[in-house]
């Protein structure tokens, strides 16, 4: 039992297995894909007739938010339930750093932020016509914030309590919206054909402010509201990842 | 051999490179990196099979299941991080071990 | 649409494709793990241009966004959490608890 290579399973007789079936899986993986059929048209017709019922004019938001509603309502679900296990993961999360936000990062901030925002918005309302959507716009969004977060900006406790409030939001307004419908039309997230462009930008501006919460609470590593000095001092509290003092 | 038919071999390839490691190392963040390059491989093959219709306008159903799946590998690679950190917190090392200590 | 492509097409996205396999690779066989991350969030931007070549556009706006950035920023703190530049190489990594490693203020105040 030879250690070949630095960081590797200990064992080549282990190595040479792994290889082994992972190359055998490899290429029946590849022998099905190459007999594959030429053309696959079923699904991508039936979306393409059914979009006038649909509410939007982008297929993939169409399929995305009314046709395959459910698995984005899961997917919400999804986001927030990472976000509780991160808070549970992690003791204490947020370390307080003793030094002073940089001053580049502040000016990169405020001539940025705007231009964040907009561009969040812009992506979210466009996904009706063009490639975009609420997850997209959570991303750009969750840039913003994550650019906050490192530029050490205090945030005090009225934001800290409204992050928490927010991550939840964007489930929230789904299930409303689902359970609204199940009682109109009998079925649970069918949308009424008149209301359905209205309903699915309800969904996805409540949907991309949930998303970029989340994904910049994943980013600060733990929750907002539990930083030691928002109990201690009150009203600020500096949500940074720890400096590397030592190399 | 069309673009789809390359694009989906170099997913099926990426996700053989990707299980090998996951296998292989021992190191805790390269096994989520190497979930994460076999996650992109799946969702490759999935928009690969997605393009070839006999018209202009590509399949969007999976499309929408691969944005979901990149959402969702997203929170899982950050939790799985967040374990990965406090395993080390708690063990002092974040690389697993062959031989448990009893 | 699936007509056998032409010269162009050939060569970018054969490029492409030799590119992202060579990226898998690397990042995943270098020892350094600092590198194994700059080298994932580059995948990740060209799995971007795959998408587009895929004619999958919403997918490469979120694989930008999400998948390189995100992920790759995701893995950046972790490392940094992981004492600084992490090895994973099977050297002798000494356990000594270094006093900013973690959390030194284990303040009894999961009071929720």
């Amino acid at each position: 039992m030879t250690r070949k290579h630095g960081d590797s399973l200990d064992s080549r007789t282990g190595r040479v297995m792994a290889a082994i079936s992972v190359l055998a899986l490899t290429s029946v993986l590849g022998w099905t894909v190459w007999t594959l059929p030429p053309f696959s048209d079923r699904m991508q017709r039936l979306v393409a007739s059914n979009m006038a019922i649909s509410g939007v004019e982008n297929p993939v938001t169409a399929v995305l938010l009314n046709f395959r509603g459910y698995d984005t309502l899961l997917e919400i679900g999804v986001l927030l339930l990472a976000a509780l296990g991160v808070f549970s993961a992690v003791p204490s999360p947020v370390i307080l750093s003793k030094s002073t936000p940089s001053p580049i990062l502040i000016l990169l901030l405020r001539l940025l932020l705007p231009f964040i925002v907009l561009a969040g918005g812009y992506i979210l309302w466009i996904g009706k016509y063009a490639p975009g959507g609420a997850f997209q716009a959570g991303a750009i969004l969750a840039a913003g914030g994550i650019l906050l977060s490192t530029a050490a900006v205090p945030f005090n406790r009225f934001a800290t309590k409204t992050m928490s409030i927010a991550m939840g939001i964007g489930l929230l307004t789904f299930i409303v919206v689902a359970l609204a419908t199940m009682m109109v039309r009998g079925n649970f997230l069918q949308y009424p054909v008149a209301q359905a462009g209205t309903l699915i930008l309800v969904i996805e501006a409540a949907a991309t402010i949930s998303i970029a919460i989340i994904l910049t609470i994943l980013f600060i590593g733990g929750n907002p509201e539990e930083s030691p000095t928002a109990k201690d001092e009150g009203d600020k509290a500096f949500i940074i990842e720890r400096d590397n003092t030592t190399k | 051999m069309t673009i789809s038919l390359l694009y989906a071999l170099v997913g099926v390839v990426l996700l053989g490179i990707g299980l090998y490691s996951l296998i292989i190392y021992s190191h805790l963040v390269k096994k989520i990196l190497a979930l994460n390059v076999a996650g992109s491989g799946v969702f490759l093959f999935l928009v690969a099979t997605a393009n070839q219709t006999s018209g202009p306008v590509p399949d969007p159903v999976p499309h929408a299941m691969v944005l979901t799946g990149i959402v969702v590998a997203v929170s899982a690679t950050a939790l799985a991080l967040a374990l990965a950190c406090r395993i080390h917190q708690v063990t002092g090392t974040a690389r697993l071990t062959e031989n448990e200590p009893e | 649409m699936d007509e056998f492509p032409n010269l162009a097409d050939i060569a970018f996205d054969g490029i492409l494709a030799l590119v992202v396999l060579v990226l898998a690779w690397k990042l995943l066989r270098s020892p350094n793990l600092f590198k194994a991350v700059v080298l994932f969030i580059s995948f990740g931007l060209m799995m971007s241009l795959a998408w587009i070549r895929l004619k999958a556009v919403d997918i490469a706006l979120a694989e930008a966004a999400i998948g390189a950035g995100l992920t790759g920023a995701l893995f950046l703190i972790a490392l940094g959490k992981l004492e600084g530049n992490e090895h994973s190489d099977h050297k002798n990594n000494d356990t000594n608890p270094k006093s900013h490693e973690g959390n030194p203020k284990m303040a009894s105040g999961s009071s929720d």
